[in-house]
């Protein structure tokens, strides 16, 4: 199997299906079902192949596996470098699963331009899956912006009505860190005179370099989590992105920028993330209280998600900068967990927008006696979202506050406020929604779960409270790899204060 | 045997919620309400086998939560006397509820969620009282919260029932709060979350001196914490969430509220079992809180305020549940109290007690609701003796337990009389700075406990009926299978004080010596520090202490009946001399409003602030907003671009990559 490039066909075999919609090129009912069919079943081919990923991954070892190499421009060292440790494997298999549900739930909601609206997908799978296997600083760089062309694409085209605002935002946010960060990586490259991350992983940047490459990669993956006070844009970019957009925005894209804290920020940077772990620190709990307590006020259920995520992923860069066994596998798992918690939210807002077009919250109520299993599923999510044990939600926000207050207790402190406020606004939102008489006219023809819904919805139950009882199988992966970081870490700031000392 | 205890309910649950609808009603009843049967004998069983001696505490792996670093957390069983009397409160509560609900919730549609919500909290319950760990006993401690929130919203149409469970879960959240920050405080003490090596080290940490240059342990808010002030801090955290869980003074709002669920669930859930799981919490944690008389002190005075503030509002309330629900607050004060000064055996054995009393009011109340077609104020009652007469004998019966009746020096007594009795002793003799203040107080609310308690039973059941005349003529006794809960729990209610009480609190001896039946019973189970003799001084007490809650008592009943049998008019003319005191009695010292007012609406203010002002104007508009207006003039104006940003972004990047790799070519040719 060693030879086998499992990694680059699961990267590009997205690329297949949209080839092959892309000759599909008549528009009529059957050719919408093909098109529709053809992208399903590239998606869950893909996931069945990227299985095969997790099987043969090796969890006892930290570096990178299942590595292919080729030279691409030879002159400047530059490679199609792809491979995956336990940092980066899971995300790839959170992807390449996520995505069928995505189809799924763009079945019946998306009607024009069904055929453009699949290729954008299946080529956002690939460039998604390509951040998490890349191991060249240029191909990082390519996939990882490259990414953001079909998603401002999919909220441009198929959004609500405000589109042209908020992709506007999010190409204004992300053009301010891609430059930055762009700049760092050419220093970077120049610095070390390699492209390489493994390579880059064992350089030892000069002090003085550190914080400035920290900066310039924080600005770029702070706008991608995204943190406070760069946030702005994922409201408005969820509101209007179509569901399955926002399900890949919240489940993948966001998760990018911890990914990138977690491969370049830390193990590249150690003594910048010393340093500055204060205001990552301020930032994160600053994150969680602010915006929850806008969640609470927030009058569209989709942004009150959308405010939801900001705070959830305050837990995890909190966590990731703690720098401790807890704070990293807390974040990682933060970030897997909050990908199907947040994507079956938003799948859940999908049912009821697709019934009843708006997302407002007064517009509800009192939905639990016509939808009970819509409520039960609910119910399971925004719990898990409140982070109630039993839940993958819980462990997440256990071990990364554990992993903060290990470090720092003001920000435990006031980042455990965050448990108060979750349920407060999350449990706000579902009374509004779900319970109460039903009076409303409108609401009184809506349907319970359809079969196709049930297909989308159930699976993520069963996961949310698997992993919530027994996260044993993430851990497992991510171990070594955690383990042999914060080794690396420890050892970086070590040979600091040891040159210091000379 | 303890697999099947716990894991029965939930095979209730799983089969009642997920094929509830498929089975059937009758089928989800019987299977939920016979799986608890099961499991209450089977709890009984493990309990005598402590009782009676033998049983050995014991432990049971049952798989692997999660580990990370030193960070292991294991799903496992913890056995031991403390917790073998936790399984007889909720498995025997749990089991009668399940039957009284058959009846009670005769009429309701959505019977099989009932019940399934009904054997869910016992799970949770049990999964709490069996963990032998912080984080599985928190996962038990959030289950029954969840729970709770989905029963006393059971009523989901109620908007009054969805605002009181909302409240319930958010109150008990703030508790949580400070339990998890506990937990984590105790994780850096002791680097295990685990039971047994607490209470291995905590005795190790006791035994290190308290020397200005020992070692900081715990570094909290700033301040670097030495050991005394570090288990301080830990076991007032652990003790923040027992006050939300166990609607202690200031976290207590929720749980008059939650009043609105069915009744059988505030039977269950708001008097028996959940609400003790803080009682529970401090009881298991001694070893930690035994090390800190700060912590036991500021127990104390929560208790004991929590004990008289309850019963001063209870005098008044006229719906004849939030009576009883307050009284549940003021006799889960007592219990603290009585923990704070170290009696544990005492606070545990009030619990015990507690549970099959309340848990008898509770049902007895359900049962006179249910006769009187859902009136639940007591204005509106009166004279029902003589309709529901089996009803009223139970309620006098969980009266008289309530308030303690028996003979002072004697064994004769009703379940509370031993149990209540023994807290007021054990304050009396108490260490720490609040238990004078204690005493007094609890003494004072055991007159009140005595006021309210015959005045419910007066006004529900003697004098005029004031009911409409067509209520009045559909007044019936309860079926069978709401009365038969009722008779056991009325034997618990007065026997279990006399039958228990020896090996719970233990019973006289020399002083410098302690009931071997007490030791033996309780054996590692509860901490007691070396400095702790409460056990052997509360029995040695003045005879005018042993009288007093006696005295009390039966002022309490003597007013009650003077007020509402003797001269009806004159409870209405006192409150209309004192309208200030009455009025914060019955508005419940304002407590609500001041929270809306204080906490609520500020975070509704801030929350709008924030995202209007902050995200709005100053974010947004000195970002993307302020940017691209900008921008917009210069595409406007300059460039004239067709249509999107889309392709200025790609632009943007390919120009990026071109300049990368031109400058990577030429700047690696050299």
């Amino acid at each position: 199997m060693a030879d086998f490039p499992i990694l680059s066909i699961v990267t590009f075999l997205p690329l297949v299906g949209a080839a092959i919609i892309f000759a599909i090129y008549e528009d009529s009912d059957v050719a919408r079902r093909n098109v529709r069919y053809v992208a399903l079943l590239t998606t869950v081919v893909t996931f069945i192949v990227s299985l095969g990923i997790w099987v043969n991954f090796d969890n006892t070892q930290p570096g990178f596996q299942m590595v292919e190499r080729w030279d691409w421009i030879a002159e400047g060292g530059i490679a199609y470098h792809m491979g995956v440790d336990g940092i980066s494997m899971l995300f790839v298999i959170l992807t390449t699963f996520l995505m069928p549900f995505c189809i799924l739930a763009s079945w019946e909601s998306v009607t024009k331009r069904i055929r453009e609206y699949m290729i954008a997908f299946l080529v956002l799978e690939t460039l998604m899956i390509g951040v998490f296997c890349a191991l060249d600083l240029v191909l990082f760089y390519v996939f990882f912006e490259a990414g953001l062309i079909p998603m401002f694409l999919i909220i441009g085209v198929w959004g609500g009505q405000h589109r042209v605002y908020a992709s506007l935002k999010f190409f204004l946010y992300t053009l301010l860190g891609s430059v930055l960060m762009l700049l760092a990586m050419m220093a970077m490259i120049w610095q070390s005179g390699t492209s390489d991350i493994p390579l880059l992983l064992a350089h030892d940047f000069p002090a003085s370099m550190q914080t400035w490459l920290w900066i310039a990669f924080f600005a770029s993956f702070a706008v991608k989590m995204p943190m406070w006070p760069v946030h702005t844009w994922l409201p408005d970019a969820h509101v209007e992105a179509p569901t399955a957009g926002s399900v890949i925005l919240a489940g993948i894209l966001l998760k990018m920028g911890g990914y990138g804290f977690l491969r370049f920020s830390l193990p590249m940077f150690p003594l910048a993330s010393a340093d500055l772990q204060m205001v990552v620190f301020v930032l994160s709990a600053i994150a969680i209280v602010y915006t929850s307590l806008v969640a609470l006020m927030q009058e569209d259920i989709k942004k009150l998600i959308a405010y939801s995520s900001v705070a959830h992923m305050g837990y995890v860069t909190m966590g990731i900068f703690a720098a401790n066994a807890q704070g990293i596998q807390g974040g990682i798992f933060q970030m897997l967990s909050h990908g199907l918690i947040s994507g079956a939210l938003f799948l859940c807002v999908g049912v009821v927008y697709d019934r009843m077009h708006t997302r407002q919250i007064d517009a509800y109520g009192g939905l639990v006696n016509r939808m009970p299993a819509y409520a039960t599923v609910f119910l399971i999510f925004t719990m898990a979202n409140v982070g109630l044990p039993g839940t993958s939600g819980f462990v997440g926000e256990l071990l990364t506050l554990l992993g903060v207050f290990k470090v720092n207790t003001w920000i435990a402190v006031f980042a455990t406020l965050g448990v108060i406020l979750s349920a407060a606004y999350a449990l706000w939102l579902y009374r509004r929604v779900i319970f109460g008489a039903l009076e409303k006219e409108t609401l009184k023809a809506m349907l319970d779960l359809s079969p196709r819904e049930k297909l989308i919805l159930y699976p993520l139950v069963v996961l949310v409270i698997y992993f919530g009882v027994n996260p044993g199988p993430v851990f497992d992966v991510t171990q070594a790899s955690v383990d042999a970081l914060i080794a690396d870490y420890q050892a970086g700031l070590q040979a600091a204060v040891q040159t210091a000392a000379k | 045997m303890i697999h099947l205890i716990v894991f029965l309910p939930l095979l209730g649950f799983l089969i009642a919620g997920l094929f509830g609808r498929q089975i059937g009603t009758k089928a989800s009843e019987y299977i939920t309400s016979g799986f608890l049967v099961i499991a209450a004998v089977l709890s009984w069983i493990s309990f005598i086998g402590f009782w009676l001696g033998g049983s050995q505490a014991t432990t049971y792996q049952v798989a692997e939560w999660m580990s990370v670093g030193t960070f292991v957390v294991d799903w496992s069983f913890r056995i031991d006397t403390l917790t073998a009397v936790m399984l007889v409160v909720v498995n025997t509560v749990s089991a009668l509820v399940h039957i009284y609900s058959i009846g009670y919730m005769h009429h309701d549609p959505h019977r099989p969620r009932f019940f399934a919500y009904l054997s869910l909290f016992t799970f949770a319950m049990l999964m709490l009282v069996t963990s032998n760990n912080l984080i599985q006993m928190f996962f038990g401690w959030e289950g029954v919260g969840l729970a709770s929130y989905l029963l006393i919203g059971f009523w989901f149409k109620k908007p009054s029932a969805n605002a009181a469970a909302i409240k319930a879960f958010v109150v008990n959240r703030v508790g949580d709060f400070g339990f998890a920050l506990g937990i984590f405080g105790v994780f850096v003490l002791f680097d295990s979350i685990n039971f047994d090596v607490i209470f291995a080290n905590a005795a190790g940490l006791a035994g290190t001196p308290a020397a200005a240059d020992s070692p900081v342990l715990l570094s909290f808010l700033g301040y670097e914490l030495q050991r005394d002030a570090a288990i301080t801090v830990v076991a007032l955290l652990l003790f923040m969430g027992a006050m939300g869980k166990s609607a202690q003074f200031l976290l207590h709002t929720w749980l008059p509220d939650a009043m609105e669920g069915p009744t059988p669930v505030s039977a269950l859930i708001h008097a028996a079992t959940m609400v003790t799981a803080g009682v529970f919490l401090v009881a298991r944690m001694s070893p930690i809180f035994e090390l800190s008389m700060t912590a036991l002190t500021v127990v104390t005075f929560v208790g004991a305020t929590t004990a008289f503030f309850a019963a001063t509002v209870g005098l008044v309330q006229n719906d004849i549940k939030r009576v009883i629900a307050y009284s549940t607050c003021s006799q889960l004060g007592y219990m603290f109290a009585a923990l704070g000064v170290g009696a544990y055996g005492a606070a545990i054995f009030h619990l015990f007690t507690h549970a099959f009393f309340k848990a008898l009011l509770f049902l007895g109340a359900g049962s006179v609701i249910h006769a009187v077609s859902d009136e639940q104020d007591m204005r509106h009652m009166g004279g029902l003796r003589k309709h529901i007469p089996r009803t009223y004998w139970m309620m006098v019966i969980g009266t008289v337990a309530l308030t303690g009746l028996g003979i002072p020096g004697t064994v004769l007594g009703t379940a509370g009389f031993f149990s209540k009795d023994a807290i007021i002793e054990s304050l009396y003799v108490g260490q720490n700075a609040f238990a004078g203040y204690a005493f007094w107080l609890t003494v004072i609310a055991a007159l009140f406990t005595s006021f309210y308690s015959w005045r419910l039973i007066f006004m529900t059941f003697h004098g005029k009926p004031r009911a409409p005349a067509d209520v009045m003529s559909h007044v019936h006794e309860s079926p069978n299978v709401m009365l038969v809960p009722l008779y056991i729990l009325a034997v618990g209610a007065l026997l279990a004080g006399l039958v228990f009480h020896t090996p719970f609190i233990g019973s006289h001896h020399e002083v410098g010596q302690l009931d071997p039946h007490y030791l033996e019973f309780w054996d590692a189970a509860l901490f007691l520090g070396p400095t702790n003799t409460i056990l052997e001084e509360f029995h040695n007490v003045p005879l005018l202490v042993k009288w007093s809650p006696a005295i009390m008592m039966a002022l309490g009943f003597g007013i009650a009946w003077w007020f509402y049998i003797r001269s009806p008019g004159i409870a209405a003319e006192t409150a209309r001399q004192h309208p200030g005191l009455y009025q914060f009695l019955l508005n419940k010292w304002y407590f609500d409003e001041l929270y809306d007012w204080a906490l609520v609406r500020p975070a509704k203010w801030l929350g709008s602030f924030l995202w209007k002002q902050g995200d709005g104007r100053v974010i947004d508009g000195f970002g993307p907003d302020g940017v691209s207006a900008r921008v917009l003039d210069v595409t406007r104006n300059v460039v004239r671009l067709q249509t999107g940003y889309l392709y200025h972004y790609a632009f943007v990047m390919l120009v990026g990559v071109a300049a990368l790799i031109t400058w990577m070519s030429f700047g690696g040719a050299q």
